[in-house]
């Protein structure tokens, strides 16, 4: 177990040191979500009904928090891919370390970076108005939820990382999960859509997080939006890992 | 240590889908050799070195290094060698000291910066050490993979085709980095396809062919198997690598 631990440290390091000599990868991680939410906010925002009272960058944001992390983990595939593409996985892989530790650095550096692009994102926010009176404990939820999402996305990635067999289309899969929160409550309440989109929309996981954050920031009950999303969460976490595991086995062996 | 081989392979075979790429090697390396394993492109040389460092499992037949079976005890095998493939493993994002420091943690040594600082001082990258590993010559980077896979001392070293792709000069670095493992003891099997390169560094030469070892044994035990040397004189002009050598010098590139 310790030797896990210390090899999954050591690698991490060696991960986060990858994202520190380029921070421009967090730049752009966090630039896609900041663009959707000046351009919605204003531009688009004044024509959106939103039921909820407050102002519409604080009905946003959940949203633009969700597309940052899709966006952020198209880097967590391209640094898996990185590594496998080039000799270095095979060195890894001939040392006497912990397999799994290959696979858990890389996941813990995806939280990292994306920690980092989220704090960015809602700065921005911050800076265009957007205000919470909500106190330490519904923050903790909203991050352990975005943390939750985060690990889910995450496991998913090394699939295409582990997979993919150029620069180009490993970070072509972040692309739908990007553009998912707008088939969701996230940036227009669901009421308008024609049937069948809202039916997608209601029924897709990131409709109830999008909900849940959305109340615990605004100092209401979450209640059943908040079981769901972290079942959600869980469940495609479950999910991704088993199949990230699946494959790392048919792959490498 | 001396006694039992440091590689063994018995009846080793290993497929791709229809292509049976490994028919049956029988392969024995003794402990603190340089064997080098000879062949065309495509013999299998590769698979065979990726069967023997753990990284792929063979379909049949045996094969132990260090005396661990690669196949139900990889991770002891693990243990006591280091491979260093066709493309230098290092991460170019890292310094030369960063990579090595990552190595030796990795091996779990008592002092990882210590080890790397001796290695960079042994493989005269001292200076380079604190340059990221993107910055350098293709010599200077096979020279950190080979310090890379020396981290922690393995009795076993396999070098997949250690000196495609470098020039003159490099080449003659890595040869003098193999030779000084072997004189610290060390099992070096080494591929190429360079007949040269095994006459110089080698003693042991093993020949894969159509899936086989079709020959094993010293280097003098293999040119025994040549025709008889008819004695001619031949005036012989400097080869075209003594002129290159000669033109751009013996000194170091760093």
């Amino acid at each position: 177990m310790t030797t896990f631990v210390r090899a999954t440290a050591a690698l991490t390091g060696r991960s986060l040191t990858h994202v520190r000599r380029s921070p421009d990868t967090i730049i752009t991680t966090a630039l896609t979500p900041v663009a959707m939410m000046l351009l919605f906010v204003y531009v688009f925002g004044s024509a959106i009904q939103t039921p909820s009272p407050g102002r519409y960058v604080d009905y946003l944001l959940p949203g633009i928090l969700l597309m940052t992390v899709a966006s952020s983990i198209a880097y967590t595939a391209y640094r898996l891919f990185m590594d496998v593409d080039g000799g270095i996985f095979e060195r890894f892989r001939s040392l006497p370390i912990a397999r799994s530790a290959l696979l858990w650095s890389h996941v813990l550096t995806s939280v990292v970076a994306t920690s980092v692009a989220l704090a960015l994102v809602v700065l921005v926010a911050v800076v265009m108005g957007f205000r919470s009176g909500a106190g330490p404990l519904a923050w903790l939820a909203v991050a352990g939820i975005l943390l939750l999402f985060t690990l889910a996305l995450t496991w998913l990635a090394l699939v295409p990382g582990l997979l993919a067999t150029s620069a180009d289309a490993v970070s072509g899969f972040a692309f739908p999960l990007i553009f998912l929160p707008f088939v969701s409550s996230a940036f227009v309440p669901t009421d308008g859509m024609p049937t069948p989109v809202r039916w997608f929309a209601e029924h897709q996981p990131v409709t109830p997080i999008v909900e849940a954050m959305r109340s615990l920031y605004a100092e209401q009950p979450a209640g059943s939006d908040l079981t769901l999303a972290v079942t959600w969460c869980l469940g495609l976490l479950l999910v991704a890992y088993l199949l990230a595991m699946r494959t790392y086995r048919r792959r490498f062996g | 240590m001396t006694t039992t081989p440091a590689v063994r392979t018995v009846g080793l075979t290993k497929s791709y889908a229809d292509l049976a790429v490994l028919r049956g090697v029988d392969l024995s390396v003794p402990a603190g050799s340089i064997c080098a394993l000879l062949g065309r492109n495509g013999a299998g040389k590769t698979t065979l070195v990726r069967i023997l460092s753990t990284l792929l499992q063979p379909d049949g037949g045996t094969a132990t290094v260090a005396g661990h079976d690669v196949v139900t005890a990889p991770g002891r095998v693990r243990e006591r060698i280091s491979l260093t493939g066709q493309f230098a493993a290092v991460d170019d994002v890292l310094t030369g000291r960063e990579n090595l420091v990552l190595v030796a943690r990795l091996r779990r040594v008592a002092a990882p910066t210590r080890v790397a600082d001796d290695l960079l001082d042994r493989f005269s990258l001292t200076e380079a050490g604190r340059r990221r590993a993107a910055t350098y010559s293709g010599g200077m980077r096979r020279r950190l993979d080979l310090a890379m896979s020396l981290v922690a001392d393995p009795p076993v070293v396999f070098l997949d085709e250690p000196t495609t792709g470098l020039d003159p000069q490099g080449r003659h670095e890595v040869w003098a980095a193999v030779r000084d493992l072997a004189r610290g003891g060390t099992t070096v099997l080494l591929t190429t396809q360079h007949l040269e390169e095994a006459e110089r560094l080698a003693d042991r030469v093993a020949v894969l062919h159509e899936g086989r070892v079709v020959v094993d044994g010293t280097l003098a035990e293999v040119q025994a198997l040549a025709p008889p040397t008819t004695v001619e004189q031949v005036p012989r002009p400097p080869s075209l690598e003594d002129v290159f050598l000669g033109l751009t010098g013996a000194q170091e590139s760093r």
